[in-house]
């Protein structure tokens, strides 16, 4: 690539998951953390079929000025995964140097016999920055398993530079009526994590 | 007050702020969530309407009638409301008509990848184009502007990623909008179009296209940025966004109004350089018209493909030759997420059963279309909303007397209403011998949920009028006994059903009821 499009200073987190996982709230909340704090912000996914069990995706990117509201490839700071063959499928936009964060979960649709082995071990040996999450064991932590996403959006926030006022901000006004206290304790529990 | 929206929210917040007051359309991925996010405001008024015909045709009486009017419709959706488009041309609008057609390029969710853009040219209509969900929103406003000013309808050409992506917006008040004209019942030579009027009218549209393009090259909706006067391109939409991020030191030709085109305007840019690349997605609407103008230094397609979504990969690739690559490699191959029916979706038994049958099946859109994959594998052609019934009709006609009484039409309720019981007439009238099953869910599932005319509610959920199959089906001419009701969570007493009502070589209407899943959920919630 040529330098100066190389030299932005977007920031592109890519979020992937299967349907119903909660991948275009989590999204929602950054992107408007990232508008509270004064970003350009853009966020793009595809909705429609992906409801039924497809794969999920939501790009965000923000700084100055986003152009695009899709992220290019192998140009992902961040990426974000609820799933662990998922992780797999969208590496395209990834490089050594992207951070991952996987929670561990594995979904299989019926007709898949095999769930692909050693994936985990794979995806070590390409990323130095890998994080990998046991939603079960954090949901333990949460003693609520509906807010596991919050907390996979502290571990995000570390990795990035927007101020804990406005996630907070974001997140009182995204997550569903009476959750926030929970959400918010989620979100810290992922800020400790690492 | 900033707010971040998707396109879709963007454009109903620029009708709302346009102080467009009626809000028609019917669903259709991705131009849904218009409306839906339309009713929210105050004073303003809203349906689901039947199909896109009737929205059309509901749109433009509420437009002469002096009220800034928003049609929503998908791609497909505009082929169904074709007939009234081509003649509302014609007749113009009075108080601002904007009809909002939502392409879906690389087929997210739609059964074919048609260029709505064609439309414009062949009704006469001018088309305005967002780039983000800020223009979607001032757009609107213009585009009623436009309509007004012009006397036309116009459209307003959205895509998948425009309507679903979220970008900033500057929220402002609402317009305070007066129309000082109401609906002119004495003007007929303009609303009755009999071939003597309508004649009259087509030349008033030629004169007002020709004054459109003429505008065109002022507004500042079609600008020209300089850049380095390296590479020169022209564009318009999302595409704009993808050429500035990749190639940001690029002269650019930004249209925001793509029908009529600018045509001097874009001579004389092209003039300018040896080669300027039009990157648009889907046809070379904007390609072709330039070269028929004699424009010969323009490439577009001849690089950058005619199917699919555009990416700024795509087009940095093709305009510089140069390759983005990815550094990763991880041998292990993701297995396909094809998406499925719902688990536990209570429809899913009746396609069992089909199968089981060996029954050849006539599809229709909805959710229920894939029923066509495995582990279901019981659907063997689906073409658009309604065609279910009718082709199941063709595939008998055409077996003639060797018709072996083993063709079902297969149809959601929604769909049903939209354009089913138009085939269903024309297999009672036509003395044809089909079995054709409704899978009732309720609600129009494909889409979010919305009501139709089988479900007792309208957009707002007040309670309304249910259609009443049986009396439908009796209405229509089938007979009493060739009717059946049955509960969508039983195979066995599906299939014995089929069987029966097959065996009775006559047209038969099965209606299977089982409410969708997600839908009865959501209920229960409220």
């Amino acid at each position: 690539m040529e330098k100066d499009i190389k030299m932005n200073k977007i920031k592109n987190i890519l979020m992937v998951g299967v349907g119903g996982q909660g991948i275009i709230t989590a999204s929602d909340i950054l992107s408007e953390a990232a508008l509270l704090d004064g970003h350009d912000v853009k966020k793009s996914e595809i909705h429609g079929m992906s409801q039924r069990g497809g794969s999920v995706f939501s790009h965000v990117r923000y700084g100055e000025k986003v152009y695009s509201p899709t992220i290019k490839t192998g140009e992902a700071d961040i990426l974000l995964s609820l799933e662990v063959i998922e992780t797999v499928r969208w590496l395209v936009y990834a490089n050594k140097s992207t951070k991952v964060i996987l929670s561990e979960t594995r979904i299989q649709p019926q007709t898949v016999k095999e769930y692909p082995e050693g994936v985990i071990e794979s995806l070590k040996k390409e990323f130095k920055d890998f994080f990998l999450v046991n939603p079960i064991e954090i949901n333990k932590q949460n003693g609520d398993n509906k807010v596991l996403n919050t907390t996979l959006l502290g571990i995000l926030s570390n990795l990035l530079d927007i101020s804990d006022s406005s996630w907070e901000k974001a997140m009182e006004k995204l997550v569903p009526n009476g959750t926030y206290e929970s959400n918010l304790a989620a979100f810290r529990l992922g800020k400790k994590l690492f | 007050m900033k707010a971040i929206l998707s396109g879709n929210e963007a454009i109903a917040r620029g009708a709302y702020e346009a102080g467009i007051k009626v809000g028609v359309g019917y669903p259709g991925t991705p131009s849904t969530e218009i409306l839906e996010n339309f009713i929210k405001y105050d004073d303003v008024v809203t349906e689901w309407s039947v199909n896109e015909k009737v929205a059309m045709e509901v749109g433009l009486g509420s437009a002469l009638a002096g009220k800034r009017t928003l049609v929503t419709m998908k791609h497909v959706g505009l082929n169904v409301a074709a007939d009234p488009l081509f003649t509302a041309s014609y007749i113009g609008s009075n108080a601002g008509m904007v009809i909002v057609v939502a392409d879906d390029p690389d087929l997210h969710s739609s059964q074919n990848e048609q260029d709505s853009r064609h439309y414009a040219r062949a009704a006469k209509v001018p088309m305005v184009e967002p780039s983000d969900s800020q223009e979607a929103k001032e757009f609107v406003r213009y585009a009623c502007e436009l309509s007004e000013g012009f006397d036309t309808p116009i459209f307003f050409r959205s895509v998948t990623r425009i309507s679903h992506s979220k970008t900033i917006v500057s929220l402002e008040k609402k317009l305070d909008y007066k129309h000082d004209k109401g609906f002119e019942k004495e003007n007929i030579k303009k609303h009755v179009m009999i071939p003597g009027f309508a004649r009259q009218r087509h030349f008033i549209v030629e004169d007002r296209m020709k004054s459109l393009e003429e505008f065109s090259n002022r507004i500042e909706i079609n600008r020209i940025e300089k850049g380095n006067g390296k590479i020169a391109v022209i564009t318009s939409g999302l595409c704009y966004n993808y050429v500035k991020e990749v190639l940001p030191e690029a002269d650019i030709f930004k249209l925001g109004m793509i029908y009529p085109l600018p045509m001097k305007k874009l001579i004389d840019f092209c003039k300018g350089y040896d080669k300027v690349y039009v990157v648009e997605e889907l046809d070379p609407f904007i390609e072709d018209q330039l070269k028929a103008k004699g424009v010969s230094n323009v490439v577009g397609k001849d690089i950058m493909p005619i199917t699919g979504e555009y990416s700024p990969e795509l087009i940095y690739t093709a305009i510089t030759g140069k390759k983005f690559n990815s550094e990763i490699n991880v041998e292990i191959k993701p297995f396909p997420r094809p998406p499925m029916l719902c688990p536990g979706c209570p429809h899913a038994q009746t396609f069992n059963a089909m199968r089981k049958l060996g029954l050849t099946v006539s599809g229709d859109i909805g959710c229920y279309t894939l029923g066509t994959l495995p582990p279901y594998s019981a659907m063997h052609a689906c073409v658009d909303m309604g065609a279910s019934i009718p082709f199941a009709q063709g595939l008998e006609i055409a077996q003639g007397s060797e018709f072996k009484h083993d063709v079902v039409a297969v149809i959601g309720d929604s769909t049903f209403a939209h354009s089913g019981i138009t085939g269903l007439i024309n297999a009672a009238y036509n003395k044809r011998r089909i079995l054709v099953i409704v899978l009732d869910n309720s609600t129009t599932a494909m889409t979010g949920m919305q009501p139709n005319p089988f479900n007792g509610s309208t957009i707002t959920g007040e309670e309304t009028v249910v259609i009443d199959y049986q009396k439908l089906a009796e209405a229509i001419g089938i007979k009493k006994d060739n009717f059946r009701t049955v509960t969508a969570y039983k195979e066995e007493v599906i299939s014995e059903t089929i069987q029966e009502l097959l065996a009775k070589k006559e047209l038969c209407l099965m209606v299977v009821t089982g409410p969708c899943l997600i839908y009865k959920r959501k209920k229960e919630k409220v």
